[in-house]
């Protein structure tokens, strides 16, 4: 995983706030409106910001609305505010995650960050499971072949999402049926075949080989030398 | 909330949907549907949605009128025939009582008993139906016209129904029911869809929206799809005959390699016991006067109580299966009929079975003579079907498997109905006798 990129607006004054991020290991690039927000920004996106509003608050809601606007927004965005400015907060709550009192302190500040950024970073890494053409959002239950969105029922998810998680991998239908369906279906192994049946059909007959069938054992998604 | 139900509201949300269709079925198996908004849908999960029930045909008696519709959340499906403007879903729903115990009125938990003790006993119940049906130009009885005079196996390009058929089955493989073939039979414009096996209660299931998407496609091109059995004299009727498997730790239980037709002692007991119980049964599996043309007819179907492996004109038949394909091995029972009511119908076949093997019912000699010779059927002395709902109607009433199976509520509506309905016809004049006698009286 690469390494988180903070950004930071205004360039800050003092240490202590990029001596926090050293410690937590985050990078960080400091902008100064949101055309450099825009141009600096790393490939893999910003991992969050941390914004003080003192000074130019109207140019700190212009860049935390920023990040926020954009298609696939993951940024966790933290202001910075002294008690003074706090009234201008209550007017753009919808731009932030979560704020911090200045003077910080740096203890308070770190465990915010770490809560607040790690937790979207995971969320922006686990939330897609991707396999070829297959791709599937377990945060909104939605699966897409080819950029198209499946119909699917909810066993046929869960299926397909077991079977993702883990390409390669061979399942037997009891592990499948123990797992996916939980132990008190009518079904039996069997179900299982009539699942994959469904699920294969839903893709496409181009796609339908995504699943495999291992004879006599049980089925894998992609080959089985997909890992090597 | 269980994981299913936020998958359904998680969806409907990510998808637009704008309707959620509630499905259930009455006794006769006629479809009902409430529409609701999304946003009722996580109440209705967690409350159930109350309604008359004895607004429907056989559901409540009037004092208890008030009934739960409780949504089976694996069972959504997103709706292919919804406009993309107006995204539409289904949800088929368990009916309950007020205090939460299963309603006696709704077929769908009259199969999901008789599944749960089959299931008691180890094993699961998995069926196969092959369903005909007929296109007409229209749904005027005085002009019913077959769509096209195409004949068994026909394909031309031009064949209009073989386009509604392939558009049907595209709907239906998005709707989770796979096709295993379909082609045109031996009527005009009669056609046969075979569904691929699943378990009981979702094929049940798959036979109501397979219903209402045949004749959906053939709506939306003007043409009308009909299940009743036998629209047309002369020619075959509408069967749906049914290919049924036991399965009992994840093998079937009607396989045995040491049997010289492959036939486990499950397998031979089910069949006796649906041998046995096939008259008294008759009266739901085919619930129409008009159900009776079709057995009558002695074309295609079945009309004498036994077995064979490869007769087709014996009521249960054992299809024989390509060596070394154990899973296959199964038998079809062949009288239903597409206007049946799918949950009722499955309900007896397996009580019956079940019987035969919690009895240790012996089955009979294989039937080697061609049944539709009735002169030698006569001679062989094989017990026919009932030749009419009447008839089938007093086996069904003198029957204490059939009046367990289905429970005391749908039993003595289904026998109050369906005598109601023999009785209207016993007092209407039909062309056939204004033909006959009219002029020669």
């Amino acid at each position: 995983m690469t390494t988180p990129t903070i950004l930071l607006y205004p360039t800050p004054m003092g240490s202590s706030l990029t001596k926090v991020l050293d410690v937590l290991g985050f990078d960080w690039k400091a902008v100064s409106d949101t055309s450099a927000a825009e141009t600096l920004e790393p490939v893999t996106g910003w991992s969050g910001a941390i914004i003080t509003i003192d000074g130019n608050p109207d140019e700190a809601f212009r860049i935390a609305q920023w990040l926020r606007s954009r298609e696939d927004a993951n940024a966790a965005t933290l202001m910075l505010v002294s008690a003074e400015a706090l009234p201008e907060l209550a007017d753009n709550t919808d731009h932030f995650d979560d704020f911090c009192l200045t003077p910080f302190h740096p203890a308070e500040l770190e465990a915010r960050l770490e809560h607040m950024i790690q937790r979207h970073v995971d969320e922006g890494n686990n939330a897609i499971i991707t396999f070829g053409p297959l791709s599937l959002n377990i945060e909104t239950y939605q699966a897409m072949v080819d950029g198209r969105a499946l119909d699917l029922t909810y066993m046929e998810y869960e299926l397909l999402r077991y079977l993702t998680a883990q390409p390669g991998k061979v399942f037997t239908r009891e592990i499948l049926l123990s797992e996916v369906w939980g132990y008190d279906y009518y079904g039996g192994a069997r179900t299982v075949d009539v699942h994959i049946r469904r699920l294969r059909s839903k893709l496409g007959e181009e796609h339908a080989n995504l699943i495999a069938t291992v004879r006599s054992v049980g089925y894998r998604l992609g080959t089985a030398d997909w890992r090597a | 909330m269980e994981p299913q139900e936020k998958y359904v509201l998680r969806t409907v949300e990510e998808r637009g949907v704008r309707l959620v269709r509630l499905w259930f079925t009455d006794v006769l198996g006629q479809h009902k549907s409430v529409a609701i908004s999304p946003a009722e849908l996580e109440k209705v999960f967690e409350e159930g949605l109350q309604f008359d029930g004895s607004s429907i045909d056989g559901f409540s008696r009037v004092q208890e009128s008030d009934v739960l519709a409780r949504p089976d959340a694996r069972t959504f499906e997103l709706l292919p025939w919804a406009r993309d403007d107006e995204p539409s879903a289904l949800i088929f729903c368990n009916i309950e009582r007020l205090d939460g115990s299963p309603f006696a009125g709704d077929p769908r938990q009259v199969l999901r008993r008789n599944l749960q003790k089959a299931h008691e006993a180890g094993f699961t119940f998995f069926v196969a139906p092959e369903i005909e049906f007929f296109y007409f130009t229209s749904d005027d009885p005085s002009n019913i016209i077959p769509l096209d005079t195409a004949s068994y196996f026909d394909l031309t390009t031009a064949d209009v129904a073989s386009d509604l058929r392939m558009t049907t089955i595209h709907m239906l493989e998005g709707l989770s029911i796979p096709v295993e073939y379909s082609f045109h039979e031996d009527a005009p414009s009669q056609h046969e869809i075979d569904l691929q096996y699943t378990e009981a209660l979702a094929m049940a299931d798959s036979i109501m929206t397979f219903r209402l998407a045949v004749k959906k496609v053939a709506q939306e091109r003007g043409v009308h799809a009909t299940f009743m059995p036998k629209p047309l004299d002369g020619v075959q009727g509408s069967g749906m005959h049914t290919h049924m498997s036991l399965w009992r730790d994840g093998q079937n239980a009607f396989y045995d390699p040491d049997h010289e037709y492959g036939l486990s002692t499950i397998a031979q007991q089910f069949i006796a016991g649906t041998l046995r119980h096939a008259r008294e049964i008759t009266a739901v599996t085919n619930q129409l006067i008009n159900s009776y043309k079709r057995l009558n007819d002695g074309l295609e179907a079945p009309r004498y109580v036994s077995w064979a492996r490869n007769n087709q004109s014996t009521l249960v038949r054992v299809p024989v299966t390509k060596t070394n394909k154990p899973d296959a091995t199964r038998i079809e029972y062949r009288s239903p009929d597409p206007a049946c009511n799918p949950y009722l119908a499955f309900s007896l076949i397996l009580a019956a079975g079940m019987k035969g093997i919690e009895e240790g019912y012996e089955l009979q000699e294989e039937t080697k003579i061609n049944l539709f010779d009735r002169k030698e059927a006569r001679n062989a002395g094989v017990d026919t079907l009932p030749r009419s709902l009447d008839e089938a109607l007093v086996e069904m009433e003198g029957s204490e498997l059939v009046r367990e199976a289905l429970g005391e509520h749908i039993f003595e509506w289904f026998l109050r109905n369906r005598r109601a309905e023999w009785a209207d016809y016993s007092r209407s004049v039909t062309p056939f006798e204004l033909d006959r006698y009219l002029r020669q009286w």
